[in-house]
């Protein structure tokens, strides 16, 4: 019952080199996938939901008149209007509440996407070593992660944030950092398993280096797992970032966050409700569109559950 | 058994002495100390305070010293409430905070299994991908943001219950255990599901429904306990989820527990606060997965012989 157990057969390269390397026509796993994924409408929705969240928040500045800082003098909470061009009202503060969504969006997403990035950049270098390396080293470095993973990770985060400031780079770093955990235990749960495989041994046999059975081989089967895993982490950090910035220990003024306005909502709950729920509809609506594209991966790439 | 239950616990102390090392440096070496105030104390007063507090050792004397400290249960007096011991401001917070995460947890178990073995028992059907999407948009609602959009709908809207505060009355417990309890119902339901359907699928099952017990009987006496395995084992990760959560929940719903204390620590550099909730909490996650990890092996015999 393991990943590769169900990945497509793959023809060995001395099978190629027999056949006059007349090239084989198979169902590669990202095709195969891409059918699996394709017939999964909650996962598709998902990813629509996503495209278009991305690209609201990309444009939707651009196409409003009003600036994320400047206060609109004349308005102060008012609710959602379109006779005062406000369309999702504005804060306490008489800022245009739609424009300050879309930059906190920004900020949400690209933390989003940046930190889970150094995670992935961590844990798997770490993983793949633990995985590659084997045996004593091994099984000390997972000891470690074993150390660390019973650890209370967001007080540290808390800490981090406290210690080094309030910089916006420095939440890419401390996320990251805690995040690459899991990161590393799969990647070297695969590696681990992927070294001993009879079509690595079958490559090394028909004379492939040692390059190519990285490349060819290796890389391609840690690839479906760590797309699962990415699809998965993004709304993790986006849920921690949010976390931090309610605190106000994340993104600082005049930048906000997601996480930042739904702070700011819940102070002016009884007289301002939209300025919580609009910017809450997106986070929530953001997180939910990413754990159903992830969940729609996994089954595609990684079907042992179905 | 015994052998595995001291093997867990030898592992437990390593994790406890880097949490506690990490914590103790990191809140040092955070520029600003605990007596920054607007105006600059005069040089001999803070070195007086500085002396008093035993700051002016050297770091690593004072973590030998604080590591002494700890084994004799004294966290030391707060720097920032000056007339506090760190462990009477614990012990009037945690009866609160534990009070709040228990109810929490019992919610989340109770209605998260019961709500994932029934739907597994409609796998795909309307019922079962409703009660699924309704259970992945309560993973995706953080409980920072239900909170408050729960004291919108029924403090502020119904009025039926207060927006916060507490005072051991049950009307003011509602909002806040089912704000942090609905993530983890959600989560433990979706947790139920997939086992609960994979043992379904198992052959001893089978075997059950062939010699012709009631499904009932299959379900209660076959089926319910190894489904719920996967579930005990989130326990762990669940109770660290509750003690973070009650980090914004405390604050939303203005609770004197001892996650409050916690950021305000930090920020006020009030070292000894900090430390004390971290070991504090750290400890009790540490001891919750070692015990979770013991009823696991107890139940699943798989584990104990394998190590």
């Amino acid at each position: 019952m393991t990943a590769e157990s169900t990945t497509p057969p793959r023809e060995p390269d001395a099978f190629e080199q027999a056949m006059d390397r007349r090239p084989v026509k198979g169902r590669s796993l990202w095709v195969d996938a891409w059918h699996r994924l394709k017939r999964n409408k909650a996962a598709l929705a998902g990813a629509g939901l996503l495209v278009v969240i991305v690209v609201m928040v990309t444009i939707g500045p651009m196409l409003n008149p009003w600036d994320h800082e400047i206060p609109d003098w004349d308005h102060y909470s008012t609710p959602p209007s379109l006779e005062t061009g406000h369309l999702m009202g504005t804060d306490a503060l008489g800022r245009d509440l739609f424009e300050r969504v879309m930059v906190g969006g920004r900020i949400s997403l690209l933390v989003g996407l940046v930190a889970t990035l150094v995670s992935l950049f961590i844990g798997v270098l770490y993983g793949a070593t633990a995985g590659y390396l084997g045996g004593r080293v091994d099984n000390w470095m997972m000891r470690a992660v074993d150390a660390i993973y019973a650890l209370p990770f967001m007080f540290f985060v808390i800490l981090l944030m406290v210690v080094f400031g309030r910089n916006i780079f420095l939440i890419f770093v401390a996320i990251g950092a805690v995040n690459w955990l899991d990161m590393a235990r799969i990647v070297r749960g695969q590696t681990l398993s992927l070294k001993n495989k009879a079509f690595i041994e079958a490559a090394r046999a028909s004379g492939a280096t040692e390059r190519q059975v990285i490349v060819r081989h290796i890389i391609p089967n840690l690839l479906g797992v760590v797309a699962v895993y990415v699809s998965l982490t993004i709304p993790q950090v986006i849920l921690v970032e949010s976390f931090l910035s309610f605190l106000g220990l994340g993104v600082q003024e005049p930048l906000t966050s997601w996480g930042a306005l739904v702070n700011e909502g819940a102070q002016e709950l009884e007289t301002a409700p939209w300025s919580l729920l609009f910017p809450a509809a997106f986070l929530a609506a953001t997180l939910f569109a990413f754990n159903f594209l992830g969940d729609g991966l996994r089954d595609a790439l990684d079907p042992r559950d179905r | 058994m015994l052998n595995y239950s001291l093997k867990r616990l030898a592992s437990a102390v390593p994790t406890l002495l880097i949490l506690i090392t990490v914590a103790f440096f990191l809140i040092r070496i955070a520029p600003g100390g605990p007596f920054d105030s607007e105006k600059a104390l005069p040089p001999e007063i803070e070195a007086n305070l500085e002396a008093k507090y035993q700051l002016d050792d050297p770091l690593v004397v004072q973590y030998v010293r604080y590591l002494g400290d700890i084994l004799m249960f004294d966290f030391g007096p707060s720097f920032h409430y000056r007339d506090w011991t760190v462990n009477e401001l614990i012990a009037q917070g945690a009866p609160v905070s534990f009070t709040l995460g228990a109810i929490a947890l019992v919610l989340a178990m109770l209605f998260g299994t019961t709500i994932g073995v029934w739907a597994a028992l409609k796998q795909n059907t309307v019922a079962d991908y409703a009660t699924m999407s309704i259970a992945m948009i309560g993973i995706s609602v953080p409980n920072f943001v239900m909170a408050p959009l729960l004291v919108l709908a029924f403090a502020i809207g119904l009025g039926w219950l207060p927006a916060g505060g507490w005072d051991g009355s049950v009307s003011r417990m509602v909002l806040p255990s089912i704000a942090l309890a609905l993530p983890m119902i959600a989560y433990i339901a979706r947790i139920t599901r997939g086992s609960m359907i994979e043992v379904l699928h198992s052959d001893f099952i089978r075997t059950a429904r062939a010699k012709g017990l009631p499904e009932r009987e299959v379900l209660v006496r076959h089926a319910l306990k190894p489904a719920l395995l996967p579930v005990i084992s989130y326990l762990g990760p669940a109770a660290a989820a509750i003690l973070t959560g009650s980090v914004v929940i405390e604050r939303i719903f203005t609770i004197p527990g001892i996650g409050s204390h916690f950021v305000q620590g930090a920020l006020n550099r009030d070292y000894t606060l900090v430390m004390g909730v971290v070991i504090f909490y750290g400890v009790l996650i540490i001891v919750l997965n070692y015990l979770v990890d013991l009823v696991y092996a107890w139940l699943d015999p798989r584990i104990r012989y394998d190590n």
